[in-house]
Order: structure tokens, then C-alpha cells, then sequence
């Protein structure tokens, strides 16, 4: 009778929570010095975005190669606002015009646009930072999903998409901070976000809110919906034709992932202190992906670990090696592609689960039948 | 109702329904009349368009011109999950089920509750789910399977799996494409049992090659060929008609 009351979390999963936020939330803050906990910090940004991968292609099958767009949405806002306080009059009397962000001086604009207005507010930037890019995933997700434009056309088109707003955000330099991006942020309602003691804080933020994003996921998951989004990868025509508009339920996992991926942006733009292209384009989208297939593309718990794991490599590697970094990334990709389909959650499921779960003293029928296909977050 | 219109309460209207695929005609200004409660079957041999006018009733093709009118509301207009909210059922001539979930899962998916977004993110597995699933189940004779996941069902399991997935909503007019394709004789025997029970209170679109059980479960017949219909009228009548023999049942 347990296996139909389908519980939030398994009782592993309930343990699988508790390790990771021992590890987010104890083993991290004290181990590590400030310098490396904000870089821990900054990788667990892009969990963000890998959490709503795992939602969106894995389960939903809907391949996202543009989730740099949301995340740099998202961060853009958030940077706005940082911008505009850090431009008052005073800190920059030196321009022709004070009080505007110092790369439209720069670039001759005289008046801050009417679009920037709004984010003087910290509420207003707030909300825009999860609207602006649930918007845009709303306008693209409508065009395509109902259109049934699917598979590898989607995503090339996800890839076009990120591609031009990148080549925007650079030619509008007198209104975005061009290639550079927005950079020299420095306090959030007048608190330094630059000093060790904030930087720690804002971890903690970075990681409370993925924790929240990971067991938010975790509910779309278990609900209704997070079935339905495995039976549209598997048979979409019969979802259809079983009463289901399929177009609505793409559109809104899509939305979904963009919306995790705006926080990850945020948190990112707070913890590094600036916001700029190189985030937004084709390369780090296909590399979130590349975090997420590491991870096992239909775990979230898998996601989180995929996304750290792959960024330490990143750093250590391309400390040593910049220039190998990319093509070690390529072949990282498709050997977990080729031979770990379900990445490290897959391995993990299959070799190290059942001696656990022993350990745990449940070994459930359930998952020895295999249904860890479909619940392969538990 | 218009007084010059020869229709009388039919459950189904389809008139000059004509579809055209690049110039080739998989329908050709087809009309034919379903009434409530009848069982229909319809035959022809490979390439007659018979699964072509099912698509055609439950959206999956758009027409090319023609009509279909479901009692008072006309299909060709609505979309796919419009027209299984207003009470048609469509099941494939293969199984299609969700191999990755359970046939717990695959019958709930199916139970026509929490069909729009938020109703899914909100729904929940109570008694009446739980039992309408079980009642289902037991119908379809995988009452011992019910957390089985769907890929490792027999092909027979899974034809009547999906036959329940299409119960367990109801639907006034049901659609079956070929279910007994591929199943043992003793498959076939449970199956045209399973159709005499559903078949109450509802009506059904059959199509099968199997005559005898065409036999055993029509109340009327429809042959098509190239499109159009060769006949229609009792079984005794369809098998006497010459050009149904030559076509179709000589060979
Ligand atoms: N989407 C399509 N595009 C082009 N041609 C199609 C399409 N769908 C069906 N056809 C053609 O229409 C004709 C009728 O096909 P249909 O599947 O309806 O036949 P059928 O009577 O169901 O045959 P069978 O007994 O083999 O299932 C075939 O020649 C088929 O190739
Ligand atoms: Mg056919």
C-alpha cells in the first residue's frame, strides 16, 4: 500500500536531503575558506539551471539548448538594479553625466533609458528577475510547443536564440555594458556585497535557495504533472489523445526551468559582483546541459553533484590546461552520452543504491523492479 | 432542425469527408452515420483508409473538406484534446501506452480529472481514483499487474492496457484500431468477451481484419476500399455483396 500513496520523498530520499545539505550547509562553510566558498557559490548557480534541465529534458524530453538566456536574464536584472545603486551622483560626480551607470557615460548616453527606471526599485528588480525570463520562455515556448516544433529543431532553435541575444546584448553597449557586461556592482541597499562576511552570506542564500528549488522541482515531480511529463517523452500523441492540451505542458516546464535558471543568475550576479555576456550564449548553455547529463539527466540530486562535480574539474583543469579545457569537456560529454546515459545518479542507482538500501534495512520491492526509471530522483 | 435534412438523431455525422494527401486521395468524400449504442466495424483491405478516417475523427489529421458532427458539435473544428473532452476515445493500432510507468500510473494519467496544468500539479491520488483504477484493472484483466511497469506487459497486456486507459474516461464514442492485432486465440477470446462488456451504453468504432470476430461483435458493417465506402449493411450482407467478395473477402 506504501508504493500508492506516493510519498514526497522516499526514506533514501529523505536521507539523500539530509547529506546534501550537510554538505551545502556544514561540510562546505567550514572546510573551505571564503575565496573557495564563493566559488563553491558560484558553481551552485548553474545547479540552478541543471534542476530545471533534469524537469525539462530529462523527464519532459524537451532539450533546451538556450537556458543561458534565462540565466543571464535573470542575472542582467538583478545587475540593474546593483548598477543603478552603485551610479548615484556622488560615486560618479566624475562623469559628464553623474548618475547614470558608468558605461553609458562611456558610450555618450546622456539620459538613463526609460527601461532602466524601473529597477532603481529592489522589488521591482526582484520580480523582474523571475518575469523577465518566464516571459520570454512563455513567447518562445507558445510559438514553438504549439506549432509541435520538437526535438533537435527545438533546441537549434533555443541555440539561435541564445546566439542573438548575445550578438544584442554586445551591440547595445551604451545600454547593456556591451561585451564587458555590468560590471563594478557593489552594495545591494547600501550593504557590501564585496567584503568575506557578505560573500559568505550571500552562499548561504545561493545555497537555502537551492535546496527550496531542489524540493520545489521535487514536487512538480511527484505531482501528477512530473508523470505526465515522462508520458509525453514517451507517447505524446497519447497524452493527447487522452484529454491533454500537450502544447500547455511543455510551455509551462519550460517556463519552470527558465525561472529556476533566473534565480541561478541572480544568485550568480550577486556572488561574483557582475553580469556579462559569456554567460548568456550557445557555450555556457551547452555546458549546463553537459552539467546535467554528468549528473544523470533524471535525478536532481544527481543534477546538484553533476554540476559541482564538473565545475571543479573545470577550475583544476583549466588552471593547468586553459586551452584543452573545452575539448576535455567535449569528450566528457559524449562518453557520459555513449556510456552513462543516467550519468553519475544512473551508476550511483544501479551499484551503490541496493547495498544502501540494505544498510537502510528497506530494501524496496519496488525500486528492485526497476521502477527507479520512473523516480529516479528517489 | 432544419426540415429538408435527412439526418435524424445519429450519434455521428460524417459526410463528404475527403482528405488529400499531396494529391492522393486516403479519403474520398466518405459519409457514413454511427447511432448511439451501435457497434460499427469497419473492414478493407490494407490501404483503404480505415485508419485514416479514425484520424481524421479524432484530429489527428485535419481535413481536407467534409464534415464530421459529433451529436450537435462539429469535430473538424476542434482540437485533438477538445474533442476527447467531448467524449471520443481513440486507441492506436499499436499499443501505445507509457512503457516507463506503471499500469497504476498509466490508467491514472488516463482518468479524466486534473487535465489542465494546474489540475495536475494540484491533483490527487484519493479513494476514487484509486478505485475507479482498480475497477478498470480488473476489467482488463490486469488486476494482478497494477505496479508492473508497462514495458514488460505481454503485447496482448498491452492492447488491453490501453483499452483501459480509453475506459476509465468514459468516452460516449470509443475507437478501436485493430485490437486484437497480434494476440493468441485465447487473447482473442478474452478480448471479444472484455468488448461485449464495454460496449453497453456506449458506441463503438471497430476496425478489424479478423472475420470471425468481426462476426461475433458487429451490429452492422462497413467496407471501404480506395477511400470510399464498397458497402455497408448486416455481416450476411457485406459477405453476400460481389464487390466486397472480389475485393477484400475472395482473397
Ligand atoms: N500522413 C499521411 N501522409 C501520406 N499518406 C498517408 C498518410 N496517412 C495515410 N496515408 C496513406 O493513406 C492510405 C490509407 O492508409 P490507412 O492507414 O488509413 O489504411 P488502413 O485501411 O488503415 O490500412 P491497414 O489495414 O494496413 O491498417 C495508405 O496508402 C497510406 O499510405
Ligand atoms: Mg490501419
Amino acid at each position: 500500500m506504501n508504493a500508492m500513496s506516493n510519498p514526497f520523498f522516499t526514506r533514501s530520499g529523505w536521507l539523500y536531503l539530509a547529506i546534501l545539505a550537510a554538505i551545502l550547509l556544514v561540510v562546505f562553510p567550514l572546510a573551505l575558506d571564503p575565496f573557495r566558498l564563493n566559488l563553491v557559490g558560484k558553481y551552485l548557480t548553474y545547479a540552478f539551471v541543471a534542476l530545471g534541465l533534469v524537469l525539462c529534458w530529462g523527464h519532459g524530453g524537451i532539450l533546451s539548448l538556450g537556458q543561458g538566456v534565462f540565466f543571464g536574464l535573470g542575472g542582467y536584472c538583478m545587475a540593474m538594479f546593483l548598477k543603478l545603486e552603485a551610479s548615484s551622483p556622488e560615486n560618479t560626480a566624475i562623469q559628464s553625466t553623474p548618475g547614470i551607470p558608468d558605461f553609458m557615460d562611456w558610450n555618450q548616453v546622456t539620459a538613463l533609458p526609460w527601461w532602466w527606471e524601473p529597477f532603481r526599485s529592489l522589488p521591482f528588480a526582484l520580480f523582474a528577475v523571475i518575469a523577465v525570463p518566464v516571459i520570454f520562455a512563455f513567447i518562445i515556448g507558445f510559438a514553438m510547443f504549439t506549432r509541435r516544433v520538437g526535438g533537435v529543431y527545438f533546441a537549434i532553435i533555443t541555440q539561435a536564440v541564445a546566439a542573438i541575444l548575445t550578438i544584442l546584448i554586445i551591440g547595445q553597449q551604451g545600454y547593456t555594458g556591451g561585451v564587458n557586461g555590468i560590471t563594478d556592482l557593489r552594495t545591494l541597499l547600501g550593504w557590501d556585497i564585496r567584503t568575506n562576511d557578505a560573500k559568505t552570506i550571500l552562499y548561504f542564500v545561493c545555497a537555502g535557495l537551492l535546496i527550496a528549488s531542489l524540493l520545489l522541482s521535487q514536487a512538480v515531480h511527484v505531482s501528477k504533472f512530473g508523470r505526465l511529463l515522462i508520458a509525453i517523452r514517451d507517447k505524446e500523441d497519447r497524452v493527447r489523445f487522452s484529454g491533454y492540451n500537450v502544447a500547455a505542458f511543455k510551455i509551462f516546464v519550460f517556463c519552470f526551468a527558465a525561472a529556476l535558471a533566473a534565480i541561478g543568475g541572480a544568485m550568480f550576479t550577486l556572488q561574483v559582483g557582475f553580469m556579462s555576456p559569456s554567460f548568456v550564449g550557445i557555450v555556457p548553455s551547452i555546458e549546463m546541459v553537459i552539467f546535467a547529463a554528468v549528473g544523470g539527466r533524471l535525478s536532481l540530486f544527481g543534477a546538484i553533484y553533476g554540476t559541482l562535480l564538473v565545475n571543479y574539474a573545470k577550475t583544476s583543469f583549466s588552471e593547468s590546461f586553459p586551452e584543452l579545457w573545452l575539448f576535455a569537456m567535449g569528450g566528457l560529454f559524449i562518453a557520459v552520452v555513449m556510456a552513462f546515459p543516467d550519468g553519475i545518479a544512473g551508476l550511483y542507482n544501479r551499484y551503490l543504491a541496493p547495498h544502501i538500501a540494505r544498510l537502510l534495512g528497506t530494501m524496496r520491492k519496488r525500486d528492485a523492479e526497476g521502477h527507479s526509471l520512473a523516480n529516479p530522483a528517489e | 432542425m432544419n426540415a429538408v435534412s435527412p439526418q435524424k438523431d445519429f450519434l455521428l455525422s460524417v459526410e463528404g469527408l475527403t482528405v488529400s494527401f499531396d494529391g492522393f486521395k486516403a479519403v474520398n468524400d466518405l459519409s457514413f452515420y454511427i447511432d448511439e449504442n451501435e457497434i460499427r466495424v469497419i473492414i478493407g483491405p490494407n490501404g483503404a483508409g480505415k485508419t485514416t478516417v479514425l484520424d481524421l475523427i479524432c484530429g489527428r489529421t485535419k481535413a481536407t473538406s467534409g464534415s464530421i458532427r459529433f451529436r450537435d458539435t462539429e469535430l473538424t473544428s476542434l482540437k485533438e484534446h477538445q474533442i476527447v473532452h467531448q467524449g471520443v476515445g481513440r486507441k492506436f493500432q499499436n499499443p501505445s501506452i507509457y512503457e516507463e510507468l506503471t499500469v497504476f500510473e498509466n490508467l491514472e494519467l488516463s482518468f479524466p480529472r486534473g487535465r489542465n496544468v494546474f489540475g495536475a500539479l494540484a491533483f490527487r491520488r484519493d479513494a476514487e481514483v484509486r478505485d475507479r483504477v482498480e475497477e478498470i484493472a480488473g476489467m482488463v484483466f490486469l488486476h494482478n499487474q497494477l505496479h508492473t511497469p508497462a514495458a514488460i506487459l505481454s503485447h496482448g497486456q498491452k492492447q488491453w492496457l490501453e483499452i483501459g486507459m480509453l475506459l476509465i474516461q468514459d468516452p460516449t464514442l470509443l475507437m478501436l484500431d485493430e485490437p486484437v492485432a497480434g494476440m493468441s486465440v485465447g487473447e482473442r477470446l478474452k478480448t471479444a468477451e472484455l468488448l461485449h462488456t464495454i460496449i453497453k451504453d456506449r458506441s463503438v468504432i471497430v476496425i478489424e481484419h479478423d472475420m470471425k470476430f468481426v462476426e461475433d461483435i458487429a451490429h452492422r458493417v462497413t467496407v471501404m476500399h480506395q477511400g470510399k465506402v464498397l458497402s455497408d449493411g448486416s455481416m450476411t450482407h457485406v459477405q453476400n455483396d460481389p464487390k466486397v467478395v472480389e475485393v477484400y473477402l475472395g482473397h
